[in-house]
């Protein structure tokens, strides 16, 4: 659908995909990585590892559902600890899969077609994690269902007027959505993994995945309309998720959350760290897999930029933060701002500072936006500096509130540390999963890239 | 280029060619459509716009029902909060009144985009007629390069104006590098 728009050459620095593929090569190519290609060594060590780690998940949910809440290190005033920094984290890498796969297919932007289906792969499995942390929080994990309106014998109704209400919607929406495009999508791969397999075992899963689906003209077209539409829907629903997320925090009269910018400054960090977690896995999986040629420094250019762009709108944010705390008048504000800056978490304060607004700043030369190895090294500072941004929101604000006899501290235990690692270890392991079952790129949409997938008639024979 | 009959008349599905360029399928497909066939189809391994109008497809029915999915999730979304907080369990939360329009904006919202987003893709899914576990096309061995680099275009017998010798015969016209029959 995206017909490459042509730029002048300086604003390129290079090919969306390298000289010398053609329809064939690009179906082998990436299909063969599922199907041919021999598991390696570094793989199954990389996903050994991820697992073990994800066993910590598994030890931190246990003793939290033995022993309750109590375990973690909140109290109060810190009701919100790890759980909600964890949350709010995880959901906004998302962003970026979502921003990828369906506001730059609206934009036309050709170069998402390498990288869209992983992106997305991403935020599917980020929020999950994210998913997991407000379930633990309430303590009844059990009871998790009781969130949801349904009729019961208790005659209770969910309250609608919640903004943590709104939450269950926004990020069960988000989780189902992201899910139903990411599938559609690969239909028509799953189709040419099907005809492409060579053993019945691979023939009978990608067969009945692929549903029958034999590329016609009829289901092209109603595909594409379906694809468009499910992108139409889904730029929206991304924006207005962390929207939702940070009404968690702006729609309370607490100090340092009750503030308008809440929403764009959210939206802006999600798509920010999200781009930087694009970064961070790509950059070792086109090396590992040789898709150099596929995900080219083109595309590593355009993610930068997109991570420069967000990060300055999030530098905006922190300086509106500190000018409306002081603007405001408002005691209790400008308490907070001063605290947050020289307080006991002045050391993460800064830390964020440093990782979010003067790390970016590399990225204006294009030397580095097109070397990988720094790149890399910066997403993950970025990365770092969005946690610390979500840390620093929640429990700043929370632990000197307006009577200094309830002031606290919250630091995390090890139990804290336990199920947030074990996320970290969940997400790899279905990143690890998820490049050898299935194309970790969206072969279709590569194909439409190549010259040789450009209509020119025939002149009438 | 000739034709062997490896395919007994009744059991004949259709008569398919393959083609090399998206370009040759796109005019195959033009002048199918031109020579008065209705019941034929074309494969390739990307969408080509160009198809639709040279086939004629205009089915517009996904948009309609994501309309209506959407239009149900929103009515619903909003007729929920409004039903519950005003017949169903109505409590005063700090004086607001049981329909208080802006709180119910994002579960209106998000149930908009939940169902219509569901509509747009089980629509796109079963007006193509999927999930189908068999399908006459896959009897060709070569139509699995439909999914990698080949371009085919399919006549179905059941075309009144199909006929095994003439059409076959036309398909060759077309340009067709290959032409074989699709048994049922």
């Amino acid at each position: 659908m995206a017909q490459p728009v042509e730029l002048p050459d300086k604003i390129h620095v290079g090919p969306v995909i390298d000289e010398g593929h053609s329809l064939a090569s690009v179906s082998d190519k990436i299909g063969g990585i599922v199907l041919k290609r021999r598991i390696t060594l570094g793989w199954v060590f990389g996903l050994l590892i991820s697992f073990a780690v994800m066993q910590n998940l598994m030890a931190g949910a246990t003793w939290l559902f033995v022993k309750g809440v109590g375990v973690w290190g909140i109290n109060i005033p810190i009701g919100w600890g790890f759980a909600i920094v964890n949350f709010v984290w995880w959901i906004g890498i998302g962003h970026a899969g979502t921003l990828i796969s369906a506001i730059l297919l609206l934009l036309n932007q050709s170069w998402r077609n390498a990288i869209n289906r992983f992106a997305e792969a991403m935020t599917i499995f980020a929020v999950m994690c994210a998913g997991m942390f407000p379930v633990l929080h309430t303590g009844r994990p059990w009871l998790a269902y009781w969130m949801f309106p349904y009729p019961n014998t208790m005659d209770l109704w969910p309250q609608f007027r919640s903004p943590l209400l709104w939450d269950v919607f926004a990020v069960s929406t988000y989780f189902t959505i992201s899910a139903v495009f990411w599938y559609v999508g690969l239909i028509p791969d799953l189709a040419t993994l099907r005809d492409t397999a060579k053993t019945r075992f691979t023939q009978t899963v990608f067969g009945a995945l692929a549903m029958g689906w034999r590329n016609s003209a009829r289901h092209w077209q109603r595909f594409e309309k379906a694809s468009l539409l499910l992108a139409g829907l889904a730029t929206p629903l991304v924006v207005s998720v962390h929207t939702v997320v940070s009404f968690d925090f702006a729609v309370s009269i607490v100090p340092g959350w009750h503030t308008t910018i809440f929403p764009p400054y959210f939206v802006a960090g999600a798509i920010y760290s999200g781009f930087a977690m694009v970064l961070t896995l790509m950059i070792p999986v086109r090396k590992f897999y040789g898709l150099e040629d596929i995900i080219t420094l083109r595309h590593l250019n355009n993610m930068a930029k997109v991570t420069l762009a967000t990060g300055l709108i999030v530098a905006y944010g922190y300086e509106m933060e500190a000018f409306f705390a002081y603007f405001s008048a408002d005691n209790y504000e400008r308490f907070l701002i001063w605290n947050r800056m020289t307080g006991p978490y002045a050391m993460f304060y800064w830390c964020l500072i440093f990782c979010n607004i003067i790390t970016p700043q590399f990225l204006w030369s294009k030397k580095i936006r097109t070397s990988p190895g720094i790149l890399w090294i910066l997403s993950i500072v970025v990365n770092i500096g969005m946690w610390l941004e979500r840390f620093v929101i929640v429990i700043t604000s929370l632990h000197r509130d307006f009577l200094p006899s309830s002031w606290s501290m919250y630091w995390p235990t090890i139990w804290d540390w336990a199920v947030f690692t074990g996320t970290l270890g969940f997400f790899m392991t279905a990143i690890y999963l998820f490049i050898r079952v299935l194309p970790m790129i969206t072969i279709f949409e590569l194909r439409m890239l190549l010259p040789g997938a450009q209509v020119k008639e025939p002149v009438a024979q | 280029m000739s034709v062997h009959h490896l395919v007994e008349e009744h059991t004949l599905y259709g008569l398919m060619a393959e083609f090399e360029t998206p370009g040759q399928l796109v005019a195959a497909a033009r002048r199918t459509r031109d020579a008065g066939f209705r019941k034929f189809d074309a494969f390739s391994p990307l969408p080509i716009h160009e198809l639709d109008d040279a086939m004629d497809l205009h089915d517009n029915r996904v948009s309609l029902f994501t309309l209506i999915g959407g239009l149900f999730g929103c009515i619903g979304g909003f007729g929920l909060c409004s039903w519950v907080e005003a017949v169903a369990l109505p409590l005063n939360i700090a004086g607001r009144p049981p329909i208080s329009v802006p709180m119910y904006i994002p579960i209106t919202f998000e149930c908009t985009i939940l169902i219509g987003g569901l509509t747009a893709a089980i629509s796109m899914i079963l007006m193509n007629g999927l999930p189908q576990p068999y399908h006459p096309v896959f009897n060709v061995e070569r139509f699995a390069a439909a999914a990698r680099n080949k371009f085919f275009l399919c006549i179905e017998s059941a075309d009144p104006k199909f006929d095994r010798e003439s059409t076959a015969g036309f398909l060759e016209s077309l340009g067709a590098e290959e032409i074989a029959e699709v048994a049922r």
